[in-house]
């Protein structure tokens, strides 16, 4: 149940619960909370073409697969034969349903002109073959389709009016759920005024086109003893069927990954802490020409690369033009798209409404089992639209992709106003903008990380180069001068690797002259170590020479002082 | 209620006179509207098909799912399947005059014979 719009209502004053039956179409059961009210009749109204025999058929045939709820359409407009097709444009056979006693199909075809009316009359068999259907298949769901155009068949309408409310009675009294549909007047609801006794619940569909491009609108009017979502939801009719699409659904409930997967480009990786949260949303915003779809581009690719699944949806180029703009920086998509891993779909904003638009983008996640999805040129859509849808718009193509998983970057065309792009930059999880910087007469690409949800992110703003090799980010310089980018940055690269090789070869120099000075200083260390060697020997020959010197005088005293009989006092030569 | 302008019979007669007539009167049960309008073909066919007309009824009541396969959604209904083109006339025809102009045994009032 959809927890916006209960809280968003008084609950108190409702009373006790309904029983709902559930319709299946997604968006709507969470509008009504829960779906029709069950054993009741609801009038769905609109002009003609506005999907209401659509919404009917899905009623029946969720009733009959999904809840286990048999149906009978009793159709006004169209034979068997198309139900049949309405059906399996459905992706159900209505043969099958038919066999396995799930739905009745009844149709009448009714010719005001081949009738004509003689008195009083009733629709008995109406009801006599409702009966019979009722009885024969347990069905809980009956779709009248559309009895509006039994008003005028028979002559007098207050009869018709007269049996219609007793059959909105009599299956009220049966206790099955019903649907009658009815056209839209122009002062009414419907143009007979089947509200009148249609009391319970009323739907309204539109179909509106604004500045040639038709949006298919849903709003439930009245809802008696229910809350329920009273804004106008726009809704699609997809491949698959009928799809609302209530912006007030989005629960916030879906879970949050702790994994992080490559934007494709590293050093933008490192800015962003190890790179996208899977499941996030990134927008890319900048002006015309800043590079927003290379990084695109990057992101898919490395998606293709790990094995994954992309889709890439082009408002701006076709797939061709696309490919080859990315070979020219260096990145081959196209083995990817060959390999079945990349699907690209390419459509101008102008060529179908908004609600085809997200038709097409929600069939191809279904089919896709996608992993990345990358949304390029969204404000262009802008410009096929109204703005306000626009938003709307965009809101609802991220919810989709985000309660799928599926991680998502778009590029926007922005302003480098960081208040700009669609307002919906609170919907978005990272947010990366490139702004062109204009200096000494050349522009170059700086890239911000703006925000960046669950993540430490750099502050730190890089030069956005693109290359023969792709996408590379390069560290700014940050002078006196602000930020050198471009041939600035180049200039001061070149200054600095001059500056670099006149302090290398300084240092060389350098380095020689002090080799050389320690090879001086060594061969000198030898010569003095030698002279010291030298002088050492030298004091040894002369302690020696002293020795020698002094045993031969002693030698030669005593030698002396024998042959002269001398006395051994040898004081007497020293007074003399 | 336009009562049949009795100087009219036979010759304001589109049909070729000696076709065979066949009619199906659709009618649920016996409800007031159906026995009038049984009343009403009969008195009308006696009085100007005599001889030549066959009238079936059929109680959709007893076979809810003929109301489908002859496309039947108001009763009484009168259909005209012999002579044709097929001609199918609503309510309990107690309008005689559309009555006869609807099963074409009388042209609108207003256009010459």
């Amino acid at each position: 149940m959809d927890k916006t719009v209960l809280t968003s209502l008084t609950e108190g004053a409702l009373g006790p619960d309904l029983e709902k039956a559930p319709t299946g179409i997604p968006g709507l059961d969470q509008i009504t909370g829960g779906g029709l009210p069950r054993g009741r009749v609801t009038l769905v109204a609109g002009s003609a073409g506005a999907g209401k025999t659509l919404l009917g058929l899905e009623f029946l045939v969720a009733g009959a697969r999904k809840y286990g709820e048999p149906g009978v359409l009793v159709s006004f407009e169209e034979s068997e034969a198309k139900v049949a097709l309405n059906v399996s444009s459905l992706g159900f056979n209505l043969d099958e349903l038919r066999r396995d006693g799930l739905l009745v199909v009844l149709s009448f075809r009714v010719e005001p002109s081949e009738i004509v009316a003689t008195g009083e009359f009733d629709l008995e068999p109406l009801f006599a073959i409702l009966d019979d259907a009722i009885g024969r298949t347990g069905a809980k769901r009956v779709v009248l389709d559309t009895i509006e155009v039994l008003f005028g068949a028979f002559g007098d309408d207050s009869i018709v009016r007269s049996e219609l409310s007793r059959l909105a009675r009599w299956l009220e009294e049966r206790g099955v759920t019903a649907i009658v549909t009815g056209e839209r007047g122009e002062k009414s609801l419907t143009r007979n005024g089947i509200e009148e006794y249609v009391t319970d619940c009323v739907i309204v569909l539109d179909h509106r086109v604004t500045d040639e491009i038709s949006t298919r609108r849903l709003r439930v009017v009245k809802y008696r003893g229910s809350a329920h979502g009273t804004n106008e939801y726009p809704f699609l009719i997809s491949a698959r069927g009928f799809v609302v699409l209530p912006i007030t659904s989005i629960a916030l409930d879906y879970g949050a990954s702790e994994e992080r997967i490559s934007t494709g480009i590293a050093r933008l990786d490192h800015m962003l802490s190890g790179g996208a949260f899977r499941g996030s949303t990134l927008m890319v915003s900048g002006t015309a020409g800043t590079g927003k779809t290379s990084l695109g581009a990057h992101m898919v690719n490395s998606t293709c690369a790990r094995g994954e699944r992309a889709l890439l949806v082009l408002f701006e180029e076709s797939p061709d033009q696309f490919l080859r703009n990315m070979r020219s920086v260096g990145l081959d998509l196209q083995p990817w798209v060959e390999a079945g891993l990349l699907r690209i779909w390419a459509a101008r904003p102008s060529a179908f409404g908004m609600e085809t638009h997200l038709a097409v983008l929600a069939r191809l996640i279904e089919e896709e089992r996608l992993s990345v999805a990358v949304l390029d040129g969204i404000a262009s859509l802008a410009h096929g639209i109204l703005a306000p849808e626009a938003t709307s718009m965009v809101a609802r193509q991220i919810d989709l992709l985000k309660t799928q998983g599926i991680t998502t970057l778009i590029t926007a065309l922005g302003h480098g106003d960081e208040t700009s792009s669609e307002n919906v930059s609170s919907m978005v999880d990272t947010w990366l903008l490139l702004r062109n910087v204009e200096t000494n007469g050349e522009r170059n690409r700086l890239l911000f990380v703006l925000k960046s949800r669950g993540t430490a992110h750099s502050n730190q703003v890089r030069e956005f180069v693109l290359t023969d090799n792709g996408v590379e980010l390069v560290d700014v310089y940050v002078g006196a001068a602000g930020v050198l980018a471009g041939s600035a940055r180049l200039a001061q690269q070149a200054a600095e690797r001059d500056e670099e090789v006149r302090q290398a070869e300084d240092l060389g120099r350098r380095r020689r002259e002090l080799r050389r000075t320690i090879m001086e200083r060594e061969a000198h260390l030898v010569a003095v170590q030698d002279q010291l060697d030298a002088e050492r020997a030298e004091i040894d020959r002369i302690d020696l020479r002293e020795r020698h010197q002094a045993a031969d005088t002693e030698a030669d005293r005593s030698a002396m002082s024998t042959r002269r009989w001398a006395d051994t006092a040898s004081g007497n030569g020293e007074k003399r | 209620m336009n009562q049949p302008r009795t100087a009219d019979d036979g010759t304001g007669t589109l049909v070729d006179s000696n076709e065979p007539w066949d009619l199906r009167l659709y009618v649920t049960g016996r409800s007031p509207k159906c026995l009038r309008a049984i009343e009403n073909l009969r008195r009308i066919c006696e009085e100007h098909l005599a001889g030549r007309y066959k009238i079936e009824v059929v109680d959709l009541l007893e076979n809810p799912r003929l109301a489908a396969e002859d496309q039947i959604l108001a009763v009484p209904t009168v259909v005209r399947r012999l002579p044709p083109p097929i001609r199918k006339l609503v309510g309990d025809l107690s309008d005689t005059e559309r009555l006869l102009v609807g099963l074409q045994l009388r042209p609108p009032r207003g256009t010459t014979t």
